[in-house]
C-alpha cells in the first residue's frame, strides 16, 4: 500500500498503543517485584531489594527452576527427533493419511490442555500405576512435537527435493544423505525449534498439574502455589522479572535462525 | 475427498471406542468383606525408609516455608532420617482423588474423606500400639464413626476445628456473631461474601436453615433428605448473587481478606491469623448459629512403601509438643491431651474448647453424607455425597 | 556402474519403506499415547462412579450427557465459554492488526527480527505471572485500572466476564500477531501497489486486497486464540471472581466423577475439531 503520510502515523500510534498495552503488565510485575508490600497494591508505597536477595536464597525456587531445566531439556529432545521424522516424512511424500497425520500432530496444542491433561492422567494413573518424572515429560514431549515439526517442515519445503537426489546420485544412502546434506541444511530450523519447544516445556503449567509425580515441582507449579502465598508473592514477582529479562536472549537467537522474513517467527 | 476420508476414520474410531464402552466388564467393587485395606502393619516401626510423601491440610505439616520460625518437619527429618515431601490440598475431595492417584504415603483426612477412603481401599489399618501418643488422644475423638470400622482403627486424631465467620474491618464496621450477612438476600456486602467451594459447603447452608427455618425439620446437616435438599440449593442460588469469590485454596481467601476483594465470610483460623500477621484488618468467629467444622486424621496409604516413616510421623505429629506447635499454627484444638500443657499461650485449649464437649456440641464435623441417612431416619432416603457433588457443580457453572 | 548401494536403492525405489521407518516412531508415540488416551477419556465418558467409593462402574450409559445437557446452568456455561473464546479472538485480531501492519509494511527489514523477538518476549513471561499481574491490574480498589480511573470514580472492571476477556486478550496477543505479520509480509508489493494504480485508497485496498489475501493467517491465528480460550480454566479462577468456564467445571468435576468430567471434556474437543475442519477449507492449516 502506498499509505499517506496520515495512514502511517495512525498505525504508528495504534501499534504503540498496543505495545504499551503489552508491555504494562510486565512492567508492573517489575515494579512489584521491588514494592515493599507483600499484598498487592497500587502504587506500591516503597521500594526495596529485598526479594530479588531472598530470591537467590530460595531453596524451593532453585529446585523447581532445574526440574524445570531438566524436564524441557528432555521433552525437548525426545520432540526434536519425533518431530524431525515426522517432517521428513510429511515434507517429502505425498501419501494416504498424510492430510490426518498433521492433522494429529496439531492436536496436542489445539486441544484444550486439560483435556490433554486428564487423558494423560487417567492412563497413566490406571495403566502405568501412578505419575512420576517420566510421565510428567511424555506429556510435554507430546505437545513439543508440533513446534519442532512446523519448523522443520518449512525448511524442508524450502529445501526442495534436488539436494539429496543430487546426493543419491552421488552413491550416498539414505542416513548418509540426512547426516551430511539434509541435517547440516535442517539445523538451524532445528535450533528454533529446539528454543520455543523448550520456552513451551517451560512454562506449561495445565498438563504439568495433572501428570507430574508426587514432589516434583516445576517453576510452574511452584509459582501456582506461591502466587497467593504472603511471604512468598513477592519472590514470585522477582521470578517472573527475570524469566522476561533473561528470555530475550534465546528468542533473538531464535529469530536470527529461522529466517523470519517470510514466516511468523516458525511459531505457528 | 479428503474431508469424507478423514470423516470416515474419525467415525471408525468413534464407533469402536462405543463399542469397546458398551462392551466394558461388570463394575469393579472392592470385596469389602474382609476390614478393608487389608491388614494393620504387625510392626515394629524399623528405621525409616528415607522418605514420605505426605498429603495435608495447609498448615499441617509446616517445614518453613511459610515462615521461617513455623517447622516441624525440619526436626523430624533430622531425628528419622525420613525426608518429608508435602504435598498440601484445599479440598477433601482433591485429598482423596490424590490418594486415589497413589504415590502419597499419609493424609490428614477430615470426616468427609475418611470413609471415602477406607471403603475404598486407599488406606489400611492402624495399629495403635506403634503409635505411643495415641494412648494421650482425647477419647470423644478416637474410634468414632469416621474413622474407625468395626472396632478397626484407621487413623491417628489430628484435631478439630470449626469453620468461623471472617470478616474485614474496614468494611465490616460492627463486630459479626451471626451467619445472617452471608446468607440474607439484602445484605450489605452484595458482591463482597466469600464461601467454601466444595460440596461440603452445602452442609452450610443446611445449617443456616436449622436455624432460620426449623420447620424443615433439620437435625443434621449431613443427612438431608430431598425436600431438605433442595431448600438447601435454593438458599444457596440465592446466595450466589452475593458471593465474589468461591475460595478452596486458603491462600485465595488470605489475598481477598486483606486486600478487600472479600468483606465477610466463610474462613479458618488460620486464614486470620496468617491474614492479621501481614497487617489485614480481620476478625473471625464462631457463629452464635453454630457451624460446620472438622474432626482430622492421619492416615496411611494401603500400598505404602514407607511405613516405617508413616508410623513415625503418625507419633511424631500426635505427639504433645508437635501437636501444641500445629494446634497453635493453625488455630484448632489440639487432640493429644498432653499438648495442652505445652502451648505456648497458655489458656490456649480452654479458648480452643479443647476437652470441652459442650462446645462442639453445635459443631458438626465434616462427614460423608449416604443414602441411608446419618441422622437415623429410616422412613426417608437421604441424599448421597454423589448427589452433592453433582448440584455443588451445577450450582458453580 | 552400478547406480546406487543396495539398500539406499531400496529406499528410493520403494518410498514406501522409507516412509514407514520414518514415521513408525512418531506415530506410535502420537497414536498410542496421545491418541490412545483420548479415546480412553471418551470411552470413560459413558461410564459412571459409584456413589460411595467413587470407583468406575464401567457400564454403558449415557447419563453423563443427559445431565450436561439437560441442565441450564451447564448449557450457561457452553454459551459463556464460547462467547468469551469468540470475543478474545475478535479483540485479538482487533488489536493485532495495527502491530502486524506496522511490523510488515512499515517497519524497515533491519528492525524485524527485534520487533518480532519484542512481541515474542511476553509469551516468556511465566503464563500463571502474567494472569496474576492482572488480577493486580483489576483489583477493584487497589489495582492499577482503580488507580488510575479514580478521578472518573470508577472501580473498573473488576474479576469477572470482563476480567476474563481482557486477560484471555493479553494471553494470546502474540499468537495472533504472529501469523498476521507473515501474511502481511509475504503479500507482494506488487499487487497493492497495482491496487493504488487503479485509484484505490488505503482503506479500499486494505479491505478488498489485503484482508482476502491475509485470511488464511488471520483464521491461523484464530485457531490458537479460540482454541486457548476454550479450554482455559486457570484465567477463570484467578481474575474470574465466580465466573466459571467449561474448564473450571472439567476441573472440579473430574476429581469426584471423571466420567462426568470426560464427557464436558469432549464439548470443547468437538468444537475445536469442528473449527479445525472449517478453517482447512479456509487454507489456513498451511499456515500453521
Amino acid at each position: 500500500m502506498t499509505m499517506t503520510r496520515g495512514t502511517k502515523t495512525l498505525l504508528c500510534v495504534l501499534a504503540a498503543i498496543v505495545g504499551a498495552f503489552i508491555y504494562v503488565p510486565l512492567a508492573i510485575i517489575l515494579i512489584n517485584s521491588f514494592s515493599v508490600d507483600r499484598v498487592l497494591s497500587w502504587p506500591p508505597s516503597g521500594l526495596t531489594l529485598e526479594w530479588w536477595g531472598k530470591a537467590f536464597q530460595n531453596e524451593g525456587v532453585r529446585s523447581a527452576l532445574l526440574t524445570s531445566i531438566g524436564v524441557a531439556l528432555l521433552a525437548t529432545a525426545v520432540a526434536l527427533v519425533l518431530g524431525t521424522l515426522l517432517a521428513l516424512a510429511l515434507g517429502r511424500f505425498d501419501f494416504f493419511g498424510r492430510q490426518a497425520i498433521s492433522l494429529l500432530v496439531v492436536l496436542p496444542i489445539a486441544l484444550p490442555g486439560i483435556v490433554t491433561g486428564i487423558a494423560l492422567n487417567n492412563v497413566f494413573t490406571s495403566f502405568l500405576g501412578g505419575l512420576t518424572l517420566l510421565t510428567l515429560i511424555i506429556g510435554h514431549a507430546t505437545f513439543c512435537i508440533v513446534v519442532v515439526f512446523n519448523n522443520a517442515l518449512a525448511r524442508i519445503r524450502r529445501m526442495g527435493g534436488s539436494v539429496q537426489e543430487a546426493s543419491a546420485d552421488l552413491g550416498a544412502g539414505a542416513w548418509t544423505t540426512f547426516r551430511l546434506v539434509t541435517f547440516p541444511l535442517m539445523k538451524s530450523a532445528l535450533v528454533a525449534g529446539a528454543i520455543l519447544s523448550f520456552g513451551l516445556s517451560f512454562d506449561e503449567i495445565i498438563v504439568t498439574t495433572f501428570t507430574a509425580g508426587p514432589g516434583i515441582t516445576t517453576l510452574p507449579i511452584w509459582i501456582y502455589q506461591n502466587l497467593f502465598r504472603p511471604n512468598q508473592a513477592p519472590v514470585v514477582n522477582v521470578v517472573a522479572a527475570l524469566l522476561v529479562i533473561i528470555s530475550v536472549l534465546p528468542i533473538y537467537i531464535a529469530q536470527r535462525y529461522s529466517n523470519t522474513d517470510e514466516r511468523g517467527a516458525g511459531l505457528l | 475427498m479428503h474431508t469424507k476420508r478423514l470423516l470416515t476414520t474419525v467415525a471408525a474410531v468413534s464407533a469402536a471406542t462405543l463399542l469397546i464402552a458398551a462392551c466394558g466388564g461388570s463394575s469393579s467393587s472392592s470385596d469389602s468383606s474382609a476390614a478393608p485395606g487389608g491388614a494393620a502393619y504387625a510392626g515394629p516401626v524399623g528405621t525409616g525408609e528415607g522418605q514420605v510423601n505426605v498429603l495435608a491440610w495447609p498448615g499441617y505439616a509446616e517445614n518453613g516455608s511459610t515462615d521461617p520460625a513455623v517447622d516441624w518437619v525440619t526436626p523430624f527429618e533430622t531425628k528419622t532420617g525420613c525426608k518429608v515431601n508435602v504435598k498440601t490440598f484445599g479440598t477433601s475431595d482433591e485429598a482423596v482423588k490424590l490418594m486415589q492417584g497413589g504415590g502419597w504415603d499419609v493424609v490428614s483426612a477430615s470426616g468427609d474423606a475418611t470413609l471415602r477412603l477406607i471403603y475404598g481401599d486407599n488406606v489400611q489399618p492402624i495399629n495403635t500400639d506403634l503409635v505411643p501418643s495415641y494412648a494421650n488422644i482425647f477419647d470423644d475423638l478416637k474410634m468414632q464413626k469416621f474413622n474407625s470400622v468395626n472396632g478397626v482403627a484407621y487413623g491417628v486424631p489430628h484435631g478439630r476445628g470449626a469453620n468461623l465467620v471472617m470478616w474485614n474491618t474496614d468494611k465490616v464496621t460492627t463486630p459479626v456473631d451471626s451467619w445472617a450477612a452471608t446468607w440474607d438476600a439484602n445484605s450489605p456486602y452484595k458482591g463482597s461474601v466469600t464461601a467454601y467451594d466444595s460440596p461440603i459447603f452445602i452442609a452450610d447452608a443446611a445449617l443456616w436453615l436449622m436455624a432460620t427455618k426449623p420447620e424443615l425439620g433439620i437435625t443434621d446437616p449431613y443427612a438431608l433428605d430431598q425436600t431438605q435438599f433442595d431448600a438447601a440449593i435454593e438458599l444457596l442460588t440465592q446466595q450466589k448473587a452475593l458471593v465474589g469469590e468461591y475460595w478452596s485454596d486458603y491462600t485465595k481467601a488470605i489475598d481477598g481478606f486483606k486486600s478487600g476483594t472479600t468483606s465477610i465470610g466463610t474462613s479458618w483460623q488460620v486464614i486470620q491469623n496468617l491474614a492479621a500477621a501481614d497487617g489485614g484488618k480481620v476478625m473471625a468467629t464462631k457463629a452464635k448459629e453454630g457451624a460446620t467444622g472438622w474432626s482430622d486424621t492421619w492416615m496411611i496409604a494401603k500400598d505404602t512403601k514407607n511405613i516405617n516413616c508413616s508410623y513415625l510421623w503418625l507419633d511424631w505429629i500426635a505427639s504433645p509438643e508437635v501437636n501444641a506447635q500445629v494446634a497453635e499454627w493453625f488455630g484448632e484444638a489440639p487432640s493429644n491431651a498432653k499438648a495442652c500443657e505445652l502451648t505456648t499461650d497458655k489458656a490456649f485449649c480452654e479458648t480452643f474448647h479443647a476437652g470441652d464437649t459442650a462446645y462442639w456440641k453445635d459443631v458438626y464435623y465434616w462427614n460423608t453424607p449416604t443414602a441411608n441417612c446419618l441422622d437415623g431416619r429410616t422412613d426417608v432416603k437421604c441424599v448421597p455425597y454423589s448427589d452433592w457433588v453433582t448440584a455443588w457443580s451445577a450450582l458453580r457453572a | 556402474m552400478t547406480t546406487t548401494t543396495a539398500p539406499a536403492g531400496l529406499s528410493f525405489r520403494h518410498p514406501w519403506l522409507r516412509i514407514v521407518g520414518l514415521l513408525s516412531a512418531p506415530l506410535a508415540w502420537l497414536v498410542v499415547v496421545y491418541l490412545g488416551s483420548l479415546a480412553a477419556l471418551f470411552v470413560t465418558a459413558f461410564w459412571t462412579v459409584d456413589d460411595f467409593t467413587g470407583q468406575l462402574v464401567r457400564t454403558f450409559t449415557l447419563a453423563n450427557f443427559s445431565e450436561f445437557f439437560t441442565n441450564p446452568a451447564y448449557l450457561g456455561t457452553i454459551a459463556r465459554t464460547l462467547s468469551i473464546a469468540i470475543c478474545v479472538t475478535i479483540l485479538c485480531l482487533i488489536l493485532a492488526m495495527p502491530v502486524a501492519l506496522f511490523m510488515a509494511r512499515i517497519a524497515s527489514h533491519r528492525w524485524r527480527p527485534l520487533l518480532v523477538a519484542l512481541v515474542l518476549t511476553p509469551l516468556w513471561a511465566s503464563y500463571l505471572v502474567k494472569v496474576y499481574a492482572w488480577r493486580a491490574m483489576l483489583q477493584p480498589e487497589h489495582g492499577v485500572i482503580a488507580w488510575l480511573l479514580q478521578p472518573f470514580h470508577w472501580s473498573g472492571p473488576g474479576y469477572g466476564y470482563v476480567g476474563i476477556v481482557v486477560t484471555l486478550t493479553y494471553l494470546w496477543l502474540p499468537y495472533m500477531i504472529l501469523p498476521v505479520y507473515a501474511g502481511l509480509a509475504r503479500l507482494p508489493q506488487s499487487l497493492l501497489d497495482a491496487s493504488s494504480d487503479l485509484g484505490a485508497g488505503s482503506g479500499r485496498t486494505f479491505r478488498s486486497v489485503v484482508v482476502p489475501l491475509v485470511w488464511p493467517s488471520i483464521v491461523a491465528g484464530s485457531v490458537f486464540t479460540f482454541s486457548l480460550s476454550l479450554g482455559d480454566y486457570i484465567t477463570a479462577q484467578i481474575v474470574g471472581g465466580k465466573v466459571t468456564m467449561l474448564g473450571n467445571v472439567v476441573q472440579t468435576t473430574y476429581v469426584n466423577n471423571l466420567p462426568f468430567a470426560a464427557a464436558v471434556a469432549t464439548i470443547p474437543v468437538v468444537i475445536v475439531l469442528l473449527y479445525l475442519a472449517a478453517v482447512r477449507r479456509a487454507g489456513a492449516l498451511d499456515q500453521l
